[in-house]
């Protein structure tokens, strides 16, 4: 083939390439949105999970093109120009075979695009949706309307739920080798081993930790937050959907790490009011024996006979710094 | 030595040192449990419940961390008090557990613990008087919990006195000072579950969870719970 004739094929092999190209990508965007989209993980249970599945589902609808793209071109390249099909172009090195300057540009330019776009766009649902559901520290940037209200009357004692109301709930999730338990301070602070939630309602976790790291992930809650002693992680979601979830430590914590994880529930706001006025009364005396709520609670040097383990300048059995107790003797 | 015989004595050498590695990985990678695992289901008659024996003592004694805290279980077949936490109960079953506690106490990390939790009637029993909340930093204190946190299980081990006879090395008898605690739970479904102590008792590690919390046959163990036909 003459490079002038190779010049002449050149637009007809782009015309088919493109084509190809925008049709299958047309076909593989639909059907993945329509039928793949709703089973994506984490699902829809939140506020947090749906916005998720919904970032995923843009982000795969964005990348599809740009992945059959490279795929067909290589098809084709190897179909159209393989070496013993007669009249191809020179092998690499040849005239026809160098770069062709406007397809580099563009394409630098069009998936450097695509980044910048989907950079900010990742940060706008960041903030949009309060922190996506991850841990935001003790002082969270993103945050509902209402919450610091409601973060300080859950430390007074003075948080109120109802059913049909806006009320967020505040609940206190606490790791500690191996084991997750939870507080829930707008119902007298009793802590219970099993996570419920009401649907429909603003939920905000406070992750804390007793002992080592550990991190709190509800995975089809799309909540994540670490738990850190002596540190209040703070995270937001809004419940949904009636159903399940797992709850697992994502943080390597010792010896029974993989088996430190529980399952929790979204139930109707009506079952959830009977579930946690049940369980306030069941825990009165055990609550009783807890400190008084508290945002974080220094693990403390406590132990068999008390005060052997070097742990910085906590003081072993004081009255404010051990969870649980008030320390005979302090 | 013939030229054979050089390449099969390098070949034969070469075999053994990939058998060592691989031995060793495998051994690393999977190490198994620890002593082994003691089997409880042919203990009693099908459909009866479990008797489950442990003690827990101060110190153990003996072996490599003869100053370690311990939990001990009686074989069902002997009798003898063994250093083994790993068990195969049977599923669906009732479990009842004698627990001889010889520890001191001390306070728990997290006074949740102190509620008895998960077992059948809500309750267990302290030297023979019911009991189903206890308050850590009363009294002596815990030496230790029974938790399984994946049955929702938990039951204080109250301590005893550390003035009193305080049995010094496993396996402890009844003439040393001591409470017994009873309380019975159901098994649920096959699969692999564990059991642990909430009392930071690792004395001398970090937090008191290093030590003889981290490690088997110590202060925890796994619960291989099985269909019995």
């Amino acid at each position: 083939m003459t490079s002038e004739s190779a010049t002449k094929a050149a637009p007809r092999h782009l015309r088919r390439v493109t084509l190809i190209w925008f049709v299958s990508s047309v076909v593989a965007d639909l059907l993945f949105w329509f039928l793949a989209g709703p089973h994506m993980p984490p699902g829809r249970m939140t506020s947090t999970a749906a916005s998720n599945q919904s970032d995923f589902n843009i982000l795969m609808v964005v990348a599809l093109p740009v992945l059959l793209g490279v795929w067909e071109f290589i098809l084709y390249a190897l179909i159209t120009w393989r070496s013993k099909r007669p009249g191809v172009p020179e092998p690499i090195g040849g005239p026809a075979a160098a770069g062709n300057q406007k397809v580099e540009v563009s394409w630098v330019a069009i998936t450097a695009t695509l980044v910048i776009l989907l950079v900010a766009f990742g940060t706008v649902e960041l903030i949009v949706n309060e922190g996506a559901g991850a841990g935001e520290g003790p002082n969270p940037i993103w945050q509902p309307a209402g919450v610091n209200q409601a973060e300080a009357n859950a430390l007074a004692g003075t948080g109120t739920w109802a059913p049909g109301g806006n009320d967020i709930l505040v609940v206190q999730v606490i790791g500690q080798q191996w084991e997750w338990t939870y507080r829930y301070p707008t119902f007298g602070g009793f802590e219970s081993q099993q996570l419920i939630l009401p649907n429909n309602t603003t939920i905000a976790f406070n992750v804390t930790s007793l002992d080592v790291i550990h991190s709190f992930w509800a995975y089809q809650l799309e909540v994540k937050a670490d738990a850190n002693p002596q540190v209040n992680d703070v995270a937001f979601t809004k419940t949904r959907q009636l159903g399940n979830f797992v709850v697992r430590c994502s943080e390597l914590c010792g010896i029974w790490h993989a088996d430190m994880y529980d399952y929790g529930k979204v139930v109707s706001p009506a079952a959830f009011l009977h579930w946690v006025t049940t369980s306030e009364a069941k825990n009165a005396a055990n609550t009783a024996d807890l400190p008084a709520f508290a945002w974080t609670y220094v693990p403390d040097a406590n132990g068999a006979a008390g005060g052997y383990y070097p742990d910085g300048n906590v003081t072993p059995y004081s009255r404010v710094e051990v969870y649980g107790s008030t320390q005979p003797g302090s | 030595m013939t030229k054979a015989a050089r390449l099969a004595t390098v070949s034969g050498l070469f075999l053994v040192a990939a058998g060592l590695i691989v031995w060793a990985l495998s051994a690393w990678l999977a190490p198994g449990v620890p002593g082994g695992v003691m089997n409880f289901t042919h203990a009693q008659a099908r459909g009866r419940p479990v008797h489950l024996t442990v003690q827990t003592v101060g110190t153990i004694g003996f072996g490599k961390h003869p100053t370690w805290v311990s939990y001990l279980v009686r074989n069902p077949t002997t009798g003898k008090w063994v250093q083994n936490t790993s068990w195969e109960l049977p599923a669906y079953s009732v479990i009842d557990m004698t627990v001889y506690q010889y520890d001191t106490g001390s306070p728990l990390r997290n006074q949740k613990y102190g509620q008895v939790l998960g077992v059948i009637g809500g309750t267990a029993t302290l030297n023979g008087k019911s009991f189903s909340e206890y308050n850590s930093n009363t009294g002596n204190g815990f030496g230790h919990t029974f938790s399984i946190p994946q049955f929702g299980v938990n039951v204080p081990l109250v301590g005893v006195s550390s003035t009193g006879n305080v049995c010094g090395s496993a396996p402890c008898t009844t003439q040393y000072a001591h409470n017994i605690v009873n309380f019975s739970f159901k098994t649920p479904g096959p699969g692999s579950y564990y059991w642990q102590c909430f009392v930071p008792c690792g004395v001398g590690y970090f937090l008191g969870n290093g030590g003889p919390m981290s490690t088997q046959n110590y202060m925890g163990g796994e619960l291989e719970v099985v269909n019995v036909s």
